[in-house]
């Protein structure tokens, strides 16, 4: 099998330090195969992250990479955007980074449609710290600082994106690969706020603190309770149980992105060359 | 030379910053600095740059390092609590050396204190504001025109250090307006984006620093595939664990400040040739401090003034030769006494140093400056 996406890795920075049975080098991986199928120029495209364990990413990816301060990627990838439009901008985030430390910024970015690909790995926990629950942990699942449970409710990442303005809004497994890339490959095609959820596992801090140690279980549970988009419309409400969740295509909607909106501004400033 | 205009020093901060360069500004409304977003907002787009106001003082900091990162000079501008949330920013620009310029039009503090009042109390939050050992350069003008000047030298050592530097306004300067005749653009020197001296081919390394000590970090998008973070890394831009590395990357980042140090300390001085006695002041309290030494002249007293344009790095030689030549220092500032302690510091003994702060929200009148003089010269007996 030809593997025609290594290309796109630092083979140096190689092994990452990723637990065995993480999910993330499989929203990793999709992510360059999402590159790969748009033939995004490889020096034209900037990764940028945040901090945690999804954020280790831009290491291993063989671009211009920015792995920013906790919970910043997506106002440093703003300036990098509207500085140079003509880079495309691709955010790699974590359920920690983007919706706590980093909420605020999640939600003006989807507001301003700035022209950027986020995807968002949810291993709803705090990994790289140990396993602390975050406002991805669903309620009573436990987590180091929620040994009775998680108390609060939690977020809804897809649904936030789309109420705050994203042109673009999906959401995919680390089991639903193939899915998943395409997702991700959809988000470059949308000019404006993209948003992609990566659910993956996380066996160690969150699987062992909730009865799925196993990785390959972790994924399981993935195929046995997303459902499709389409499917998911059909289904029944008594059907759709607290452990099942709606993967998919949920919104797109083409909106002028913000560095076409600013154009505007510039011709009537009189700055345009 | 360009026509008089009366101008406000916020304004003039946004002139210089265009004339250097700037291209890109992020911000959030605050007092006493908005003109500077106000004006910015106006003249960006109009020469084909970009003005964004973003949702918090975090993400205005974060939007202009990515512009600087993406190959804009860039500028954001903010004051008291704004400048607070900037600083874990601010930090990430030292460590990833990414040109900046925080201007900072201080008001009272602590926290929101008097929005609208004039203070020099942020003086030690620019040296020490982030996190960590770090470098910081720093500049404070007295003058709507000054504030052109130190807009421009700002963003030239930002770029030429590749380091944030924080222009340290003060409410009196900012609000004040002035006749100016500003120079024209193309008579400035301007420092423009240092790049890479060799190909990916070649072995480049985006922090392999220069004879100077400063890297080429290369503009993202121009094919490098640089790797920028906020964690000690090496030559190669990547994280390392080792203790080596560690302490010869943060050496480096205060060398390369410090081996340029004396160019970069701009010390003004004014009746001093024959003076037993000096004030020692910056930024809008100097011009106060100007007058209050004219009159102190006046009444027969050899007393002249000593104005720091650097506030950061400190001018530690300055002061010392102040030191052997003056019996006294008198330390003027708006504020419970910052600057005294490192010119008690220099000092060290060899002549008094007194302090002349205020804290009350109004601005240094000649006559309290005149009666710090005067105890002063009486030995601290007032």
């Amino acid at each position: 099998m030809e593997r025609s996406y290594e290309k796109y890795f630092r083979q140096n920075r190689l092994p990452h330090l990723w637990c065995p049975g993480c999910g993330n080098g499989i929203a990793m991986k999709a992510i360059v195969q999402a590159i790969e199928k748009k033939g995004l120029n490889q020096d034209n495209t900037v990764i940028v992250s945040g901090i945690g364990c999804s954020s280790r990413a831009s290491g291993y990816m063989d671009f211009d990479t920015l792995h920013t301060a906790h919970g910043r990627a997506i106002p440093f990838a703003t300036g990098i955007k509207l500085a140079n439009p003509e880079l495309n901008v691709i955010v790699i985030t974590g359920d920690g980074d983007c919706t706590a430390i980093g909420g605020n910024h999640f939600i003006h970015g989807c507001r301003r449609n700035v022209d950027l690909t986020v995807v968002l790995f949810n291993n709803s926990i705090y990994g790289m710290t140990g396993g602390q629950a975050s406002p991805m942990t669903p309620t009573h699942k436990k987590a180091t600082t929620a040994p009775y449970g998680a108390v609060d409710r939690n977020f809804d990442a897809c649904k936030l994106a789309q109420a705050a303005g994203a042109t673009y809004v999906a959401r995919s497994t680390a089991f639903h690969v193939q899915h998943l890339t395409d997702m991700i490959a959809g988000g470059f095609d949308n000019k404006g706020f993209s948003f992609i959820e990566a659910i993956v596992q996380c066996p160690t801090s969150f699987g062992r603190k909730n009865k799925m140690a196993d990785p390959a279980k972790m994924m399981m549970w993935m195929r046995d309770n997303a459902v499709m988009q389409a499917a998911w419309d059909k289904l029944p409400a008594d059907k759709k149980t607290p452990e099942k969740f709606p993967i998919g295509l949920f919104y797109n909607e083409a909106e002028t992105d913000y560095a076409s909106a600013y154009d505007e501004v510039i011709q009537i400033a009189g700055g345009a060359k | 030379m360009n026509k008089a205009k009366l101008m406000q020093g916020n304004e003039a901060c946004v002139e210089g910053a265009l004339a250097a360069g700037v291209r890109f500004f992020g911000g959030y409304p605050i007092t006493p600095s908005t003109e500077i977003a106000e004006g910015m907002a106006q003249k960006l787009p109009a020469i084909g740059g970009t003005f964004i106001q973003m949702e918090d003082e975090i993400a205005s900091m974060g939007v202009v390092l990515g512009a600087s990162l993406a190959g804009k000079k860039a500028l954001t501008a903010s004051s008291g609590p704004g400048i607070s949330l900037k600083q874990e920013l601010i930090g990430y620009a030292v460590a990833a050396e990414i040109p900046v310029v925080i201007v900072n039009v201080q008001r009272v503090g602590p926290s929101t204190g008097q929005p609208t009042a004039p203070s020099q109390g942020d003086v030690m939050q620019a040296r020490w504001g982030t996190h960590g050992d770090h470098p910081m350069i720093a500049l404070s003008p007295w003058s709507v025109r000054e504030a052109f000047d130190t807009a421009v030298m700002a963003v030239n050592y930002s770029e030429r250090f590749r380091t944030p530097v924080i222009l340290l306004m003060d409410e009196i300067v900012g609000h004040l307006r002035e006749k100016v005749e500003l120079p024209e653009t193309d008579t400035l020197d301007i420092f423009p984006r240092r790049k890479p001296a060799c190909s990916r081919a070649e072995g480049y390394e985006p922090y392999t620093p220069d004879e100077d000590l400063v890297p080429n970090p290369a503009d993202f998008g121009t094919g490098y595939h640089i790797h920028v973070t906020g964690l000690i890394h090496d030559e190669t831009g990547f994280p390392v664990g080792s203790p080596k590395i560690t302490k010869e990357a943060i050496s480096r980042l205060h060398d390369k400040i410090e081996v340029a140090r004396d160019e970069i300390t701009h010390v003004e001085e004014y009746f001093m040739d024959d003076a037993e006695y000096a004030v020692v002041s910056f930024g809008g309290s100097a011009r106060t401090a100007y007058e209050a030494v004219i009159n102190a002249r006046n009444k027969g007293i050899k007393i002249g003034l000593v104005r720091l344009i650097t506030i950061w790095p400190f001018a530690d030689k300055a002061i010392d030769e102040l030191a052997q030549k003056v019996k006294g220092i008198l330390v003027a500032e708006l504020n419970y006494g910052q600057l005294v302690g490192e010119v008690e510091r220099v000092v060290a003994g060899r002549c008094d140093v007194q302090l002349c702060g205020k804290y009350d929200m109004t601005i240094f009148e000649p006559e309290e400056i005149e009666a710090g003089i005067d105890k002063l010269i009486a030995g601290g007996k007032a």
